[in-house]
């Protein structure tokens, strides 16, 4: 009898030892080698990414007015409790001056903080994975061109169990898939830069989709509508299932550039900062994401 | 005899006061739906059609329009009802609320002085669409 139950104990420790080596926080690339990766970023190249990502959407000091200055602290409320992003301007202390390229690329492809610790999925990373290294590295000599800001973002407000950031392993291991997209030779050089651009920096399907219990996206309903962050209002559908199935290309470039729907609608809510970032995008991105984005197979829209 | 008159005024009153709020809501939605008309003819042009003045100018002059009448169509008592996306957040910050109309008027108004041509439409409407972008932002919720 005492041998077995020494033999349950022996697999409890082996199965939380497992789990916590699953579990663990890791980063793609070695911070040791950061000098491997640091040159050759272009700020202007790393401008286009900062407005299809929309960072400042998340990150700018709230209370004003310039998108550019990144001292984060605006609250994010969500069902799992307040985020609140951090300062991402330049400043060495309160922000992330102190930050190499590789640090950054370790954030937003796997998710990872330079400590290292897993970063909360309220930074899109699920999506940013599939971004090019390169294009991290020209957003971080971007990022480094804009003024320091001082001052801290609060901690996270969260309900149990999402405050243990450990579990984050486990979450990551369900839903964090990464890679840049390969590109389709049957399809046009548009397309396949709209594939990126929306898949990757754009980060469209967080919103757009429907989320299950845990937060991660339902693939099957990939892009058929979601809800805001609060889960207050509906996002709607923007497969070939919903509205869009009557909008021509043209008219969703319309609408990612000046805001408004073919019927003179204006958008607003969430969308409103995304069309201010998209607006200033060069009009071939404009045109390769509304082709990607007329080209999502018909999904019935999700029911929440 | 007095009583019932009290009463019969009361309820007389008071649906009108219902009857003023779904008033203004459907006042200021069909506001809404005038601009989108307009925004739509100005659109056709940015995007190819032939520039045609009068078409530009009347459209600017619904903005206008709007931008003038908004601000009364949302009294206390039209925050819910008749389907509005109004959001609660009007009645929170109604001087911010009615600084965005007034500026609306105002790169309207601009705008009318200065299109003459496609070059300019192109180059003066995208930021009087941006206010009309920013007050929903804030204040509209979208329904579906």
């Amino acid at each position: 009898m005492r041998r077995w139950l020494l033999l349950l104990l022996l697999i409890a420790v082996a199965a939380a030892i497992a789990a916590w080596f699953v579990s663990a926080p890791r980063p793609l690339y070695a911070r040791a080698d950061w000098r491997a990766y640091e040159d050759g970023g272009d700020p202007g190249r790393g401008r286009i990414m900062f407005l299809a990502g929309g960072c400042e959407s998340c990150h700018m000091t709230p209370g004003q007015s310039d998108p550019l200055k990144l001292g984060g602290g605006y609250e994010l409320k969500t069902p799992f409790g307040s985020f609140f992003p951090p300062n991402i301007s330049p400043d060495p202390q309160d922000g992330i001056g102190g930050w190499k390229v590789v640090d950054l690329a370790n954030a937003l492809l796997v998710g990872v903080s330079p400590e290292p610790a897993h970063l909360y999925p309220a930074l899109p990373y699920t999506s940013y994975s599939h971004m090019k290294f390169e294009d991290v590295r020209d957003l971080m000599s971007y990022l480094r061109t804009l003024p320091p800001v001082k001052g801290r973002a609060p901690p996270h407000r969260l309900s149990f169990p999402f405050n243990i950031r450990r579990g984050l392993g486990f979450w990551k291991l369900l839903y964090l898939k990464g890679g840049v997209p390969a590109d389709d030779p049957t399809k046009s050089a548009a397309w396949n830069r709209g594939h990126y651009l929306v898949e990757g920096p754009g980060h469209c399907a967080e919103c757009h989709s429907p989320r299950d219990l845990f937060g991660g996206i339902v693939a099957s309903k990939r892009f058929a509508g979601g809800l805001t962050a609060d889960g207050k209002h509906k996002v709607p559908n923007i497969t070939q299932g919903g509205a869009l199935a009557k909008w021509s290309q043209s008219d969703i470039e319309t609408a990612l550039s000046l805001g408004l729907t073919p019927d003179g609608d204006s958008l607003g809510g969430d969308m409103a900062p995304v069309v201010r970032n998209l607006s200033q995008l060069p009009k071939d991105d404009i045109a390769a994401i509304a082709a990607y984005i007329k080209s999502l197979p018909a999904i019935p829209s999700a029911g929440k | 005899m007095k009583r019932t008159l009290i009463i019969v005024a009361t309820l007389a009153l008071g649906m009108g006061a219902v009857y003023a709020a779904s008033d203004a809501i459907a006042k200021r939605q069909a506001l809404m739906k005038a601009n989108g008309k307009a925004a739509t003819a100005i659109v056709k042009i940015m995007k190819g059609a032939p520039f045609d003045l009068d078409v530009v100018q009347a459209s600017l002059k619904t903005f206008i329009d709007s931008a003038e009448k908004g601000p009364a169509l949302f009294p206390e008592d039209s925050k819910t009802g008749d389907d509005t996306g109004a959001l609660p957040a009007i009645w929170q910050d109604k001087k911010d609320f009615e600084a965005h109309f007034a500026k609306l008027g105002d790169d309207a108004k601009a705008a009318l002085g200065s299109i003459k041509d496609t070059a300019s439409l192109k180059a003066e409407m995208p930021k009087v669409f941006d206010d009309c972008g920013a007050c929903h932002e804030k204040y509209r919720a979208k329904k579906d």
